[in-house]
């Protein structure tokens, strides 16, 4: 319980870490999947779990945008990169990822102009200040991320700037929610919604959730007493038999979303038809592509791309822990080949990813975690 | 890039464009605001937001604001990172 006086008020988790032991049928394991990886971080640096009973498991789930992007569109980005009249930009976060041939900072060593920039807008900025070079933006997330893509796109369009263009990658969290329902390998409880996601869309498109498949899913916030708190309302929820989305976080997430965002959004980008996740596979309407007004300013139309399809390596089982199918620890190569310094798959590369929150905070976590970190 | 910092707006930069200068920590850089231009959300000088990636995504109060940036100081790296990105960003 030593986490308990790391929480914004240890006597109100204690409580709640006791409604929720209440709330347990004796004889019955719930599994329940934080979809979000802001989540699953908060959950391992705080050791949520310890807190709960042991009939509770949080299975982690496809939330992280840097995790889910399959090596082929990696390599894609670094072949735009490689082109000598590209000034490749990108957030931090996807510098390490490797793909078949190194990661993004790789390619930066052998001469490739590769940059980090903290918001689509300073990709703008980079491509105002160089007019005779292309400057490309690698677009990735979900919802949270999209509409700062969507906005920026409208400011070139609107500003007339030409050299600039967005190779998209941004993805739908709906759609992969479904396909985990749908797989076979695991049978859910209830959810942890995505807090920040839903500040975008709102509570309603997680309705199909209860209706289509009678579980309970609470959007919730990524404090440690939020996910006890997002757990407790679940668990309220199955013990009076009910199934609804309920928002614990709406002190900044609004029922109907963010309606200019998804206006943003709905004039620049459209859904592929289909797009490959890693882990979870080819998913049909689950990612975003620029409309055909915008063919001016998409990467995919403008520059060569290769677009081959790449499988993972062997060794890595990301899509099984991207999936909640196995926890970070059961993968083969946790911890020994792979690692945050030298990541092999990309859980093990962002600091929301599954393996990466585990590597650096599961060594301090309580019994359970311990337990099952040497089974 | 999906943290959510905690910021208060404290001075346009570019009307038009939504673009102002938010005080997140130690931190001082233009964020755009348009995403909070209209509705019952619409923020001014003052309020407190949410900024992911350069964008007031959320408008939120200052208890919130303070509770959350004590949340992001107890996470760590991903939030010194986060402002460490934020630095080097210069939003027109």
């Amino acid at each position: 319980m030593r986490f308990v006086d790391e929480y914004r008020s240890g006597e109100v988790a204690r409580r709640l870490a006791e409604q929720i032991a209440g709330l347990v049928e004796p004889g019955r394991h719930y599994k329940l999947m934080e979809v979000c990886g802001g989540h699953t971080h908060a959950i391992y640096k705080h050791g949520v779990e310890d807190l709960l009973p042991d009939e509770i498991e949080l299975v982690h789930g496809p939330g992280c945008p840097v995790c889910v992007i399959p090596m082929g569109r990696q390599d894609d980005a670094i072949a735009i990169a490689m082109d000598p009249e590209v000034i490749f930009t990108t957030f931090g976060d996807m510098l390490r990822v490797p793909a078949s041939d190194g990661s993004l900072l790789d390619a930066k060593a052998r001469g490739a102009d590769v940059r980090m920039v903290y918001s689509p807008l300073d990709a703008l900025r980079i491509a105002r200040e160089n007019p005779d070079r292309e400057v490309v933006f690698f677009a990735i997330g979900f919802e949270t991320t999209t509409p700062s893509t969507a906005v920026t796109l409208l400011r070139a369009r609107d500003e007339g700037i030409e050299n600039f263009s967005v190779f998209a990658n941004h993805v739908t969290i709906i759609p992969a929610i479904r396909s985990i329902l749908d797989s076979p390998d695991l049978r859910l409880q209830g959810f942890i919604g995505p807090g920040h996601v839903s500040t975008v869309i709102g509570n309603k498109p997680y309705e199909f959730i209860c209706r289509d498949y009678g579980l309970p899913i609470v959007v919730s916030g990524f404090e440690p007493l939020d996910v006890l708190q997002g757990v407790y309302m679940i668990m309220k929820q199955l013990s009076e038999g009910r199934a609804e989305v309920e928002n614990q976080y709406s002190r900044v997430v609004r029922p109907e979303g963010n309606p200019t965002a998804l206006r943003a959004i709905a004039k620049t980008m459209e859904l592929r038809t289909t797009f490959e996740w890693r882990g979870l596979g080819f998913i049909p309407q689950s990612a975003l592509k620029l409309r055909a007004e915008f063919a001016q300013w998409d990467a995919e139309v403008r520059r060569r791309v290769p677009g081959i399809r790449v499988a993972d390596p062997k060794a890595c089982q990301c899509g099984e822990v991207l999936k909640g199918v196995i926890k970070p620890w059961q993968c083969k190569v946790f911890g020994t080949s792979c690692t945050p310094d030298r990541p092999i798959g990309t859980c093990m590369v962002s600091s929301e990813g599954a393996c990466a929150a585990y590597y650096n905070y599961g060594r301090h976590a309580g019994r359970r975690t311990r337990e099952a970190a040497v089974r | 890039m999906c943290l959510g910092i905690p910021g208060q707006i404290v001075e346009w930069v570019d009307e038009e464009h939504h673009i102002a200068k938010a005080q997140v920590s130690n931190v001082r850089r233009a964020v755009n605001v348009g995403l909070l231009a209209e509705g019952p959300d619409a923020v001014g000088i003052g309020d407190w937001v949410l900024i992911h990636v350069g964008f007031a995504m959320s408008k939120i109060d200052e208890e919130e604001a303070k509770a959350t940036h004590e949340f992001l100081l107890m996470l760590g790296d991903p939030y010194h990172e986060e402002l460490a990105e934020l630095k080097g960003s210069a939003i027109e």
